[in-house]
């Protein structure tokens, strides 16, 4: 009697574990349309790219413009802006990686994997500390300033000196005409 | 150790007779919140609970009104309030009593917390209210954060961002967080609906966690300003009518106060840039969170480095979880302790200086001060308390409660008999 009193137990708890994990896949696979419905929505989604035409824009200025619901700073720099940011020494940089979503990896924040043309910047004006807009032609390296925790970004939108971790995204984008770009 | 029970009640009408037999609602009320046991020796500091249970109340109810004129839109948010404000009959009265209130609601908590540390409220046998207690705080906190963003003005729009933006400094999946709490890739729309709604939701976690609470306290009985025990009865009077009329008499006092915000000077606590409608595309020169929020802010700042500082800041609120363990000594009071009570103070000023340094721009000497303080506010918990409670020679105790009123105890015996 006492074999047959264990085999049925031994039933008795496979049937509760078997139960127990079902209802608990269940559980997720409900939750799971509830945590994701927070996730972008299509209409989000669908904003993923732009066109801008920066014939307008003159030697030494700069615009914002809005991807995303972020903004984007386009600065058309000048001879001696892209020479200082092509001899800044690699050792001098914080974040050391280019943060290129059109190169990606890990390669070096160089001034060329940070750009496609010298003289177009194009970086998400959004500090990588908590999300601020950093300020143009502010901070000690003349490029961006972010007001909120003083980070200091340099003419190349690189992190130099204050709390931000990354130098400013460059996202992905491509030339379609002399003076006109596509981002996203 | 069971519930501490008052008299129980005795149903006098045949009706209150039939309902308790059915539904004993009163048999359950009666002795927990009209008889209840209470120290007799509460002072004005005690008074605080009641005052924020009134906070709750009063912003629960403010609340919901205001919810039947505002539109969570971004496109209509800031334009709703404005209407809530010129508009809507009284609504400008129930606004400035649901924006001040919640800075009321943070000076009554403070003082709360800062009583509960002062008489050593928080050790043992009360490390659980003294938890539930903390996790109010947060659910105040979270709270607090989210109704200030639905007015949509810069200061909302970039509090949110930044706040929201903490959540980024975690490794790997700091990314996908971000954009799961925005519904986008910045605080947009969809950020603004779902803090709406859990706005709307978190104040009756809050009621529900403060019965937890007050269910805790019916366990272990208040403290007291001895910190000693309840020994006999005759240490302790019951709740109605001593201190129903107590704590009465100090809120009508704290609605003078509450008042005194809201009729004279309704945005003196706020910040101007927040009458400016949110700018997805231009920040305000300095951000900075509502007063409740600067010193947590400064501890944030005071780290050179973005997951540190959120790090430190979030411990700053976790460490107040094992407080019951990290203070070692036996005795609970303040009164008893003389070396306890200077550090308390300075734990008092340093959590001002952070305040204040919160609110200051994140450069020079204020960045060097705010380093020293958080430094200070983690050494308090983790260092002094621990060590103090071993090293501390505290002062002899009185026998009993009542002794410590009385002197000997004597005077009270006719009247415990009677």
């Amino acid at each position: 009697m006492a074999s047959s009193e264990t085999h049925e137990s031994n039933r008795r708890d496979f049937l509760y574990i078997a139960t127990g994990a079902f209802a608990v896949v269940g559980a997720a696979s409900a939750a799971w349309p509830l945590i994701h419905q927070m996730n972008p929505d299509a209409s989000v989604q669908a904003l993923a790219s732009i066109e801008i035409d920066m014939s307008a824009i003159p030697v030494g200025q700069s615009i914002t413009v809005k991807w995303q619901g972020r903004p984007v700073f386009i600065r058309h720099r000048t001879p001696e802006e892209i020479k200082i940011s092509q001899e800044t020494p690699l050792e001098d940089l914080k974040d050391p990686v280019a943060r290129n979503a059109g190169l990606g990896g890990d390669v070096d924040a160089s001034d060329a994997n940070r750009v496609i043309q010298p003289e177009w910047l194009i970086v998400v004006g959004v500090c990588t500390h908590l999300g601020c807009i950093p300020v143009k032609n502010q901070g000690d390296y003349n490029g961006w300033f972010c007001p909120c925790h003083g980070s200091h970004y340099d003419l190349a939108g690189r992190i130099r000196f204050g709390p931000a971790p990354e130098n400013l995204l460059v996202p992905k984008y491509e030339f379609i005409g002399d003076d006109a770009v596509r981002i996203g | 150790m069971s519930q501490l029970h008052g008299e129980p009640y005795q149903p006098k009408s045949g009706f209150m007779k039939w309902m308790e037999s059915r539904l004993p609602i009163m048999g359950l009320l009666y002795p927990t919140a009209v008889t209840f046991p209470t120290p007799r020796n509460l002072n004005y500091w005690w008074t605080f609970g009641g005052i924020l249970m009134f906070c709750l109340s009063v912003q629960i109810i403010t609340g919901i009104v205001l919810a039947m004129h505002y539109v969570p839109h971004v496109s209509m948010a800031f334009e709703s309030v404005e209407g809530i404000m010129r508009d809507v009959n009284y609504g400008w009265l129930i606004r400035y009593v649901h924006s001040n209130g919640a800075s009321m609601f943070f000076i009554a908590v403070y003082i709360h917390m800062f009583r509960g540390m002062y008489y050593g409220s928080y050790k043992e046998p009360r490390e659980v209210l003294w938890i539930l207690g903390v996790v109010l705080f947060l659910l105040m906190m979270a709270t607090a954060f989210m109704g200030y963003v639905l007015p949509w003005g810069q200061m909302s729009f970039w509090g949110a961002t930044v706040i929201t933006s903490l959540f980024s400094a975690i490794p790997y999946f700091g990314d996908m967080i971000t954009q799961l709490l925005w519904g986008g890739f910045a605080v947009d729309n969809p950020t603004l609906n779902r803090f709406y709604s859990l706005h709307y939701l978190l104040p009756f976690m809050i009621v529900g966690v403060v019965v937890l609470h007050i269910w805790a306290l019916h366990v272990t009985g208040n403290n007291n300003p001895t910190g000693i025990s309840v020994k006999s009865k005759q240490d302790t009077l019951p709740f109605h009518p001593f201190y129903t009329a107590k704590d009465g008499f100090a809120l009508v006092l704290f609605i003078l106060f509450f008042a005194i915000f809201v009729f004279y000077t309704p945005n003196i606590l706020g910040d101007p840039v927040n009458y400016e409608k949110a700018n997805s595309l231009v920040t305000p020169e300095h951000i900075v969170p509502e007063w409740y929020f600067l010193p947590f802010y400064a501890i944030l700042r005071a780290i050179p480095d973005k997951l540190g500082g959120v790090i430190a800041m979030f411990a700053s609120i976790g460490v107040l979880f094992i407080l019951p363990w990290l203070d070692t000594s036996k005795v609970r009071s303040v009164s008893f302790r003389p070396l306890y009570r200077q550090f308390f103070w300075i734990l008092v000023i340093a959590c001002i200086g952070l305040g204040y340094l919160g609110a200051k721009p994140p450069e020079g000497a204020y960045v060097i001060w705010s380093r020293i303080l958080t430094a200070y506010y983690f050494l308090h918990f983790l260092v002094i308390l621990p060590v103090l409670g071993i090293l501390e020679k505290p002062r002899l105790l009185p026998k009993s409660i009542t002794e410590s009123v009385l002197g000997n105890g004597d005077g009270d015996k006719a009247e415990s008999k009677g």
